[in-house]
Order: structure tokens, then sequence, then C-alpha cells
């Protein structure tokens, strides 16, 4: 990632609503509805200024009616529009999923291809601040467990505006996760990392490209969106131990770069999968199958993962630490990696 | 407005090419499954839901769409694609899951999809109508006068998308007709046994719209209420909900053992078949005699033999078609 210095700061909701914005000037065929997503400017404002910009026409505040707006996003798509869609809470999928998996993802194959939805869903997602089970759930690998959607899960205010922008103009569904903690609210505690350089033009950033947040050759961590961070910081402080962690973060989940994964394997022979969502089944299993598959030779020490210990997300503060994966416990997994 | 000859005639000549259709689908689907059925043997494997008498509901609204028009249809849907002018010899091969299927072969007889006129459908019960009421925003939002029907069975009125969707409809004045297609039957359950009340049409009232049910299986009567309803939403002036009786002849699913009726049930529903009824009038009115209505069969049949012949002369996809169009090309 090439980003000049001086470039100003924006975050992460500023630049995914300064790319959506950008892309409704461009083009008159994008709109975008949801729950509070007008005057409120989005829960977790990823949505902030386009009413007053775009007006209520082209920025709609729905009903709390999931199964409606986002089906309603589907059949206006196949009928000419590129509409966004915002599910609030990635863990109210449960009162529209139909809409999403056997619709949304459908319609195309089953179509033979004939039917085109240019279809943004962004959803927040993680836990952190206490929000129980049914508010923190990462939930992404179900996703892009299903075939027909394109997984986003961006981690920096760069990455976030480049792949909004590459998921408006993707002619095919994308899921696009906001991570809460890296939206630069207010209201919760601010990761440095919440606000970074955004440049002002547009700029997208290709699906199924990984990168590679810090450089390392002892053990490669691959992540995604707010373990990017936490990662991150886990590598300094092993840096300081003089272990060289490099850190890949995925950005997309479907589709997988499963080459940038490989090729770091092949370099540091020796692999760290950190997911804030359930372990089983999930994003650090395809990722070590990928491994496994192709590059199983190169590594020097078991794979190891480190991610939600399948249990609910606990409300209470010590409950909800101790299933989360941290920089602490990221660092302790790596070292025992490399030392054995 | 009362039905003059000419559209007389055309929604008569729709109903007969619907009954022919499902009736030659009876005959074809029992190929290779006797005599032992097995749902996955024959040219068209899978489920097979038939609508052969409830023509009356799909003719009468249709006839007052356009191809820029869109409707959305459930898991029983191949009157609502022949009423729409969906590509007959493309929806067969599909049915056939052919190559030259409109979907080729990857979507089945639940699943037609014709971007060309407007038409969909869909498998899951209620999952139609949040779609119709997208596609009635994207013609609002383009100025355009365009409508979409949304066509569904009174089973699905109980769905929480039926409410979602009248309500979202309602509330942003869309151009939708909802039309609640009541056979009696959702699979076994009767509406009685299902439903609160006694008439769908009463939960317009809910959504502050038009409701409106027609008692008969009649296209006279259906393509009148439809006429306004469509009207209403061209002129901008939001959805409506109508509510149309109709009569399921066959079962459920073809194979449907039928348990949960009366056998002498379907014979007593034939004796007001709308086809036969719409023979009368037409012929009472002396806009048609015995002749041309025979000729009127024959075309009916040749048409929907012509489409057969089609689906079974094209050929299959190569197996590794299977990989193909998860995502469109990205442009």
């Amino acid at each position: 990632m090439a980003v000049p210095a001086s470039t100003r700061q924006l975050t992460s909701a500023r630049a995914i609503s300064e790319g959506i914005a950008s892309e409704m000037k461009r083009d008159p065929d994008v709109f975008i509805m949801g729950e509070d997503i007008g005057v409120y400017g989005g829960i977790f404002g990823a949505t902030q200024d386009l009413l007053k910009e775009f007006g209520p026409e082209r920025v709609r505040d729905t009903p709390i009616s999931e199964t409606a707006f986002i089906g309603a996003a589907i059949g206006a798509a196949a009928a000419g529009m590129r509409p966004i869609v915002e599910l609030m809470f990635v863990d109210f999928f449960g009162v529209c999923m139909d809409q999403i998996y056997n619709h949304l993802a459908k319609n195309t194959y089953m179509s033979g291809g004939h039917v085109r939805l240019p279809v943004t869903l962004i959803t927040a997602y993680g836990a952190g601040y206490n929000d129980a089970a049914q508010h923190s759930q990462s939930l992404y690998s179900l996703f892009a467990h299903v075939p027909g959607l394109k997984v986003v899960v961006p981690s920096t205010p760069y990455d976030a505006k480049g792949l909004i922008i590459q998921a408006i103009r993707d002619d095919n569904p994308v899921v696009y996760f906001m991570h809460k903690g890296i939206m630069g609210l207010g209201w919760m505690t601010m990761l440095d990392a919440s606000a970074g350089p955004v440049p002002e033009e547009a700029y997208t950033i290709p699906f199924g490209v990984a990168d590679v947040k810090r450089e390392g050759t002892d053990v490669t961590i691959v992540t995604v969106g707010m373990m990017v961070h936490r990662s991150l910081a886990a590598a300094k402080k092993l840096a300081d131990e003089g272990i060289s962690a490099e850190v890949v973060d995925l950005r997309t989940l479907a589709p997988l770069d499963r080459e940038a994964i490989v090729n770091s394997v092949r370099k540091t022979h020796r692999l760290l999968v950190v997911d804030e969502d359930y372990r089983s089944y999930g994003m650090t299993g395809e990722v070590i199958a990928t491994v496994a598959e192709s590059a199983l030779d190169y590594l020097d020490a078991p794979a190891r993962r480190l991610a939600e210990p399948d249990v609910p997300i606990p409300y209470s503060r010590p409950l909800e630490q101790y299933v989360l994966p941290n920089a602490e416990k990221i660092a302790a997994a790596a070292r025992e990696l490399v030392h054995g | 407005m009362p039905l003059d000859q000419q559209t007389a005639l055309s929604l008569y000549r729709q109903m007969l090419t619907i009954r022919a259709f499902e009736e030659t689908m009876v005959q074809i689907y029992m190929e290779g499954k006797t005599p032992v059925f097995d749902i996955g043997s024959g040219p068209v494997p899978g489920e097979m839901h038939l609508a052969a008498g409830q023509e009356p509901v799909a003719v009468g609204v249709c006839a007052h769409l356009r191809p820029t028009d869109t409707v959305t249809g459930p898991h029983r849907a191949h009157h609502f694609a022949i009423a729409k002018g969906v590509d007959l010899k493309k929806m067969t091969a599909e049915i056939f899951g052919k190559e030259t299927g409109l979907g080729k072969g990857k979507g089945g007889h639940m699943h037609l999809f014709d971007p060309d006129v407007g038409f969909s459908c869909s498998g899951i019960i209620g999952a139609g109508m949040p779609s119709a009421v997208g596609a009635a925003l994207a013609a609002k939002m383009k100025h355009r006068d365009d409508v979409a029907v949304a066509f569904f069975g009174e089973g699905a009125a109980n769905q929480g998308a039926f409410h979602e969707s009248l309500n979202l409809a309602a509330t942003w004045k869309l151009p939708v007709v909802f039309v609640c297609e009541d056979n009696s039957y959702a699979i076994s359950v009767p509406k009685t046994a299902a439903t609160a009340i006694p008439s769908n049409a009463d939960r317009a009232q809910a959504y502050g719209i038009p409701g409106v049910a027609v008692h008969e299986n009649d296209v006279a009567a259906v393509y009148e209420v439809a006429e306004e309803a469509v009207a209403r939403a061209r002129r901008g002036e939001g959805p409506s909900l109508l509510e149309i009786h109709t009569d399921r002849y066959l079962g459920h699913f073809q194979g449907d053992p039928e348990v949960y009726r009366d056998p002498q049930e379907v014979t007593r529903l034939k004796e007001h078949d709308p086809i036969k009824r719409m023979r009368d009038q037409l012929m009472a009115q002396g806009w048609l005699t015995s002749e041309q209505d025979a000729e009127m069969h024959k075309a009916a049949q040749a048409t929907v033999d012509e489409a057969v012949a089609f689906a079974r002369e094209s050929p299959y996809p190569a197996p590794e078609e299977a990989l193909e169009d998860v995502f469109v090309t990205v442009g």
C-alpha cells in the first residue's frame, strides 16, 4: 500500500461514506436504503451526510423490514438500478437470509447468467464493546460459504474506500463488512487505526488481492478486519523479541487470494491464522486447508489458529475479552510457533 | 371496461395454451417414472407444480401488462410465465434441463428467469414480493410508468414477506399490484385452518391500500378488477392487493397422493371450469363457433408440441457448464 504521508486523515466511516458519495455522483442509478441511513447517517456512520447531498429519493430510510428492503434491492437491481443496502448489524441476517442466500446469491446462476444483480450489501460486525451474543458476531465466513456472494472485510480507511467503490461498480452481489471498532465512532474506544490517510479522488482496490500489511520472515499471520490491527500490534511486540512476523490482510474472503497465503508461507515456513469469527468451519480452516493443499511441505511447524472458541459472544467484560483474540494472545501463539 | 371480442379471444387463446401446456406436462412428467415412481428419473425430473384450473388469474392480470413491466411468480408459475409472454420454447427447454433453456438448465421449473419480458419466479414461498417492490421502486426512480405484479398463493399471505412488502410498497406509494392466488390449499393445509380471517383482500386495510376479492374463477372478472389495479399503479397512485379465488385441479405436485381432499372435489370444481365457461360465453355472444374453437384448441396444442419438440431435441449442457455463471463478468 503506497499512500503519500501527506494525505488527509479520515475515519473508516468517513472513507466509506465518501466512497458511496463519489459513486452516487458518478452514476444516477446508485442509491442507498436501510434503517437509519438518512438523517442519522447510519448507526455506524457509513452514510453520513449522504441525505443532505442526495436527498430522500436516493437515500432512503426504510421500515424495520429487512426481508422487504433487501429483497427490493434485488428487484431494483434486476430492473437496472445499482442499490446499496445496509443491514445494520450482520447478526440481524436471520430475519432476511432467504433473500440473501436463496435469491441475491443464486438468481444470476439460476438464470444462466442472464440476471445481473449489482447489489452492495453493507453490514456491521464485530465484538469488544459488551454488546453480547446478538450484536457482536462476525459471521462473514457464513456468507463466504455461499456461492454467488463476494465478501469484503476491509481493515483500514484507505482499503475501506477503495473496496466500497470496487463493490458498487461490481455487477455482482457484494457483502461488505464493517468492523464497528474501526469505524472511528466517538462512542466506543477509538482505535488509532480507525483513522488513516485516504486520498480525495475515487480509486478502486481489486477483489481477491490480499495486502501484506507488514513484511516478515519468521512467521506468517493471516487475518482480516479488526484482527489485522491486533496482529500488527503483536508483530511489533514480536519484533522487539527478534521475531519477524508477516501480517497478511486478506481484505476479501470471496474471492480469496490463496496465492498470497501460499507465497507468504513459502517464505516464512510458519502459519498462524487469526480470526474474530467462530473457530470451526470458518476462515481459519479455509486458510489452513489452502496451505495443506498447496504448501504443506513448506511448513516447519503445524499451522495454528486463534479464533473465537465456538461459544456465543458473552456479555461480561472478562468473559468477552477471554474469547477474543488480542495482541498478547497472537504474540504468544506466534512465539510458540517460532520457538516450538 | 367489458371485454371486446378481440381481447376476449386473446384471453381465451392464452388460457388454452396454458391448459394444453400443463396437461401435456402431466404426461411428460410421468415418462420414465413408471412402474416405480422415482422423482429424479425421466426427461423432466424434480418437483413439478402444475396450474391447470388456475388460468384466469394469470391471463386476466397479465393482459394489462407490457414487456417492460415486471412479474414475479411463485413455485407454481408456468401459467404466469406464459401469460407474461415468456418464450415457451426456452421455458420448456429449461424444464427439460437443456442448454437452450432460459437458465441453460441451471434453474428448472421453479426458477424461470426471462429478463426480456421482466419475468422471474422463486421456489420460496412469499419471496417474490420484495423483489416486485424493488422493480416498482426502480420504475419510480427512473420516472417510467412501468408496474410490477407479484403473484403468490394464499399460503404466502401468512409469510412475513407479504406484510413487509405491502407496508413498504404502501409507505413509498410504489406501482405494485399484489395478486393473491387463492386455490384454497397450502399444499395440504386448507386456508380455513391457516388464516385467521376469511378474506386476504381485507388485509389491504392494514396498509391503507385498496383490497379487492374476486370470488369466481372467471377470467373476465379478473380482467376487470386487474385493469383498475394496474391503471392505478401506472398513474402513480400506489399499490393494490387483489385476491383471486381459483381452483387447483392437480395435486400440489405431481405424485401428490392428495389425502387431504375428497376425491370428488376436483370433479365438482371442473363443473365450473373457467375455459368451458369462457367458451360458452364466447359462443353465446356469437364471437366463436365450435369449428373455430376446435381450431384454437388444435393451435394451442401445436404451440405446446412445438415447444416440447424443441426441448426434447435440444442438447444437455456440458457437465462442466455447472461451474459457469455463478457471477456475471464484471463490466
